[in-house]
């Protein structure tokens, strides 16, 4: 069977990779390009763990045939954290101990950066929804909700904190 | 090795034990770096598939391999063929069943059972010639629940199995792989006595553990007989021993090196894949992956048990329990081994009861082996032993936390299993629900509150620990057991605080079954405990030892020198402190690398109580039930990392109210399962859910260095009493068959028979 040939645009750097027709973006991500990072839960789409940002929208890798993404732009996991900067909800996660075996947590931190890109200031009830596809067995939930919470504060004091320094000077 | 006595300190004065750092394993999680089993993938690496029975009993009468064997690509496939004769073993009967339950030969006992295995340049040609495979079944009559395989004419799984625990001992075989029984006092006198008796029988469906990560392993086996694995599991120790059985090799030519693991919750206790790809690459001569896809854990990988429980307990009208009896029936799976021992040991565990009669009976049904799940056996013995207390509570009329309060375990109290309790926390759990302002919150219409109460023994077992001083005044402390949520954490914590150095100083690692000595798995609530104990009784072989040298260095005796904030002082103030750096800097010069292992068999394992409370608010339109607060308190002994001992009370507690309101193994007539994914299995989501408010109730075990007690397990054990009991309080209803899904609620407030 002929390989598919795609570009695209993967945590900011343009990558190639051949992959088979039926192939989801999920197994590329894993076998073609290296992205381990991006986790397999159950392969249906219930768990969330294999999400990424495809243009812009959180989705399950699983779901997407690979040769459907060419031309397009990804975040995963492994580009969150910029410049050796961790995200700030990455930050949260950590100082929250909002992981415990840590699998669902590539998944988790991608579908929250999603909300907050849209949402900056979400309320409880809403990361709750927004976080309702993404399945973890460890936590009860409880420390990641916080942690998203903490990480939209954070955000939103440096971006104020941001402007006003600006203004001053 | 000596050993340095030191009294147990509890309490404040800590400098590291119950901080909250930031996990040494953390940053790798969260940027994707981390390798779980599934992520590993070697040069020349082929990838495998599972051919696994369609029915739930069936004869296998032939198995043609040649066409698949045929196809491009496919390196090597395998049968029962192919693997030692479980019978001739030699090993012991439940070796016998491990073996039986990795690779079908004359039978097949469970839909998913595997029948095959084929290695392939690529996973999807492994799966082709998986399915290419020819096999002829003769099906079976099949049994599903302890009803139907306990009946009279009930077709048989094992044709030899006679019941263990018999006396006579049977001559005919049957299902029931074993009876266990408890009792003390005078059931008639204690059920006489009783102003009101309340007897109930409850059902609870087969649950799985839910880990996210899929069972994974890759296996490399060379041409001198060896083998090395790659696999997430709780323990690679036992992985390496039970792979070897299965093989018929020496657990010593296999080298089981621990991947992060995904969740496991009793469930990677045990071993799948592992034989069949260490035989898979033995024959193609390459390394090979296998990875479960999520339709094979839920149909092949262990859930726990389904059960029948009947209870019934007699109690005064001033709140003194005089007798209790339960008869329950745990589903085993294929192979027997459910965990009815440990439910019929911890029923009635936190309640000083004089009179009691307890039988329970392991029984073979063909459903996938059950596995350890979290507390094995216990959360559906609480479930009916605490739901009645909480209708006897309401029978006289007493507040259902100060009826526990009356009849409480306490140290000194001659446990239902057969120890006396040495010091426990229950009392202390009570109080703090009850003193709680949770308990005393209003509630609004259609809300009810729940409690209950639950108890776990924790385990004990072997560990190993390896402690390196580096030379730069560093250390690394090399574990055994897998770290699931957090232990890493907490052996680099106990290290600091036993060696008086930061914690950002040490660095925990878990090492492979040949860099570290023998450690039983990560499980049992017992790694903090007993991994813990051999990581500080290898600390202070290594303080013993750095105040030799620094006694050296100083020409005085080792009594004059003292091990204090990190560094030796000598007792007459006469020489500048040697740090732990400067010792480590030095150590060339003063008798060679600084190192320290310790081994043990873990004593002094202290138990578990956690008290829940629970309020809901049910839709009387369609029966769905709202979990509006949680609130649980658990004996911890002492938090090592408390943020991580709410992490496991918390995620207890929501496997908990999973199990109690969705959760179940639905099977069609054929015995084949119907929801095998997480849309119909449908398992406790963030949106589903309120915050998870935890107390943590420190009572220090006195037999541990820290006080720790194991925190993993009890939290499982209330939530699905304390659910039923608010649903109860809110409805009038009584419900006793798990999953209190909609439907069933529906029915019993509208008063129709339960479906």
């Amino acid at each position: 069977m002929t390989r598919t040939h795609i570009t695209c645009t993967i945590n900011g750097d343009e990558v190639e990779f051949l992959c088979d027709q039926d192939e989801t973006l999920l197994d590329a991500l894993r076998d073609e390009v290296g992205l381990t990072g991006v986790k397999e839960g159950c392969g249906t789409g219930d768990c969330g763990a294999c999400s990424v940002l495809l243009d812009g929208r959180v989705t399950c890798a699983c779901l997407v045939f690979a040769p459907e993404v060419d031309g397009t732009t990804m975040v995963t996991v492994e580009g969150l954290a910029e410049a050796g900067q961790l995200h700030p909800l990455q930050q949260c996660f950590l100082e929250g101990a909002a992981l415990q075996c840590g699998v669902c947590t590539p998944g988790f931190l991608v579908a929250a950066k999603a909300l907050l890109d849209r949402n900056p200031d979400p309320t409880e009830t809403e990361v709750r929804y927004a976080l309702a596809g993404n399945l973890c067995r460890c936590t009860g939930y409880d420390k990641i909700i916080r942690a998203v919470l903490d990480a939209a504060a954070d955000m939103q004091t440096a971006t104020n904190g941001g402007s006003t320094a600006a203004t001053t000077a | 090795m000596t050993v340095t006595e030191e009294t147990t300190t509890s309490g404040p004065g800590y400098k590291w034990v119950g901080t909250r750092p930031i996990r040494p394993d953390g940053l790798d999680k969260v940027t994707g770096k981390a390798r779980f089993g599934a992520d590993l993938a070697l040069p020349g690496m082929l990838e495998g598939a599972v051919l696994r029975s369609p029915h739930a009993h069936a004869r296998i009468v032939s198995i043609d391999t040649r066409a698949a064997a045929a196809m491009p690509g496919v390196k090597a496939i395998v049968t029962g063929a192919d693997f030692p004769d479980p019978a001739e073993l030699g090993g012991r009967p439940d070796e016998e069943m491990v073996a039986a339950n990795i690779i079908a030969r004359d039978k097949v006992l469970y839909e998913g059972h595997v029948v095959a295995a084929v290695a392939a340049t690529s996973r999807k040609q492994a799966q082709r010639a998986a399915a290419a495979i020819e096999v002829e079944y003769q099906p079976l009559e099949h049994v599903l629940t302890v009803d139907e395989a306990m009946a009279d004419d009930a077709p048989l799984l094992h044709p030899d199995l006679k019941t263990r625990g018999m006396d006579p001992a049977p001559e005919e075989p049957s299902n029931i792989a074993s009876r266990i029984s408890h009792e003390r006092g005078d059931l008639d006198k204690g059920f006489a006595e009783a102003d009101l008796v309340v007897e109930r029988t409850f059902t609870t469906k087969p649950v799985h553990q839910g880990y996210i990560e899929p069972h994974a392993a890759v296996a490399d086996a060379g041409e001198n007989g060896r083998a090395t694995i790659w696999c997430s599991s709780q323990g690679h120790f036992a992985m390496r021993t039970m792979t070897a059985t299965v093989l018929g090799w020496e657990p010593s030519k296999l080298k089981v090196i621990p991947a992060e693991i995904g969740g496991g919750f009793g469930g990677k206790t045990v071993i799948y894949l592992e034989p069949l790809a260490v035989a898979l690459s033995a024959k193609s001569g390459r390394p090979v992956r296998l990875v479960m896809d999520r339709d094979e854990v839920f149909r092949a990988s262990g859930p726990t048990s389904g059960t029948k429980i009947r209870v019934k307990v007699g109690v005064t009208n001033d709140g003194q329990l005089t007798a209790a009896e339960a008869w329950m029936a745990y589903e085993a799976g294929a192979y027997p081994g459910s965990p009815v021992g440990a439910g019929g040991m911890t029923i009635l565990a936190p309640y000083d009861i004089p009179n009691f009669s307890v039988e329970g009976f392991d029984v073979v049904v063909n459903k996938p082996k059950v596995a350890a799940y979290r507390a094995p056996g216990a959360p559906m013995a609480a479930f009916a032993l605490e739901s009645v207390l909480d209708e006897l509570a309401a029978g006289i009329g007493m507040d259902p936390v100060e009826l526990r309060l009356r009849n409480a375990a306490v140290e000194g109290t001659q446990a239902s299993y057969g120890p006396k309790f040495p010091r426990i926390g229950f009392v202390e759990t009570l109080e703090a629900i009850r003193d709680h302002d949770h308990y005393r919150a209003p509630l609004g219409p259609n809300q009810g509150r729940g409690v209950a109460s639950g108890f776990w023994f924790n385990a004990g077992m072997n560990s190993s620990a390896t402690v390196h001083v580096n030379e730069d005044g560093t250390m690394t402390v090399v574990v055994g057991t897998p770290d699931i949520g957090g232990s890493r954490a907490s052996m680099g914590l106990m290290a600091a605080e036993e060696m008086g150095i930061d914690v950002a100083k040490i660095q925990s690692i878990v090492a492979d079954t040949e860099t570290v000595g023998f450690n039983d798995v990560t499980g049992g609530s017992r790694v903090t405990l007993a991994t813990g104990a051999a990581v500080v009784e290898a600390c202070r072989s290594i303080k013993a030892d750095l105040r030799a040298r620094a006694a050296k260095t100083w020409d005085c005796d080792i009594e004059e020198v003292e091990w204090v904030d990190g560094q030796a002082q000598h007792a007459g103030g006469g020489e500048t402190p040697l740090s732990l750096q400067a010792l480590a800097r030095k150590s060339g010069r003063t008798g060679g690398p600084i190192s320290a292992t310790a081994s043990l068999n873990a004593r002094g394992v202290g138990a578990a109580f956690s008290t829940q409370v629970c309020d809901v608010e049910v839709d009387p339109e369609t029966g769905e039930v709202t979990i509006l607060r949680f609130t649980t308190a658990q004996d911890a002994g002492t938090a090592i990392h408390p943020s991580y001992v709410e992490g496991q009370m918390q995620g207890g507690v929501v496997q908990g109210i999973g199990w109690a309101l969705n959760e179940e193994y639905i099977h069609d007539r054929d015995g084949r399962m119907e929801n095998p994914g997480f849309l119909d299995y449908r398992i406790p989501v963030a949106s589903d859910l309120p915050m998870i408010d935890t107390v943590v109730v420190e009572v220090p075990n006195p037999a541990h260095p820290y006080g720790v007690r194991g925190v993993g397990e009890v939290g499982i054990v209330p939530p699905l009493a304390a659910v039923a009991n608010a649903i109860a309080a809110a409805t009038g209803c009584r419900l006793v068959d798990l999953p209190m899904s909609p439907p069933r609620v529906l029915a019993a407030i509208t008063g129709k028979a339960d479906g």
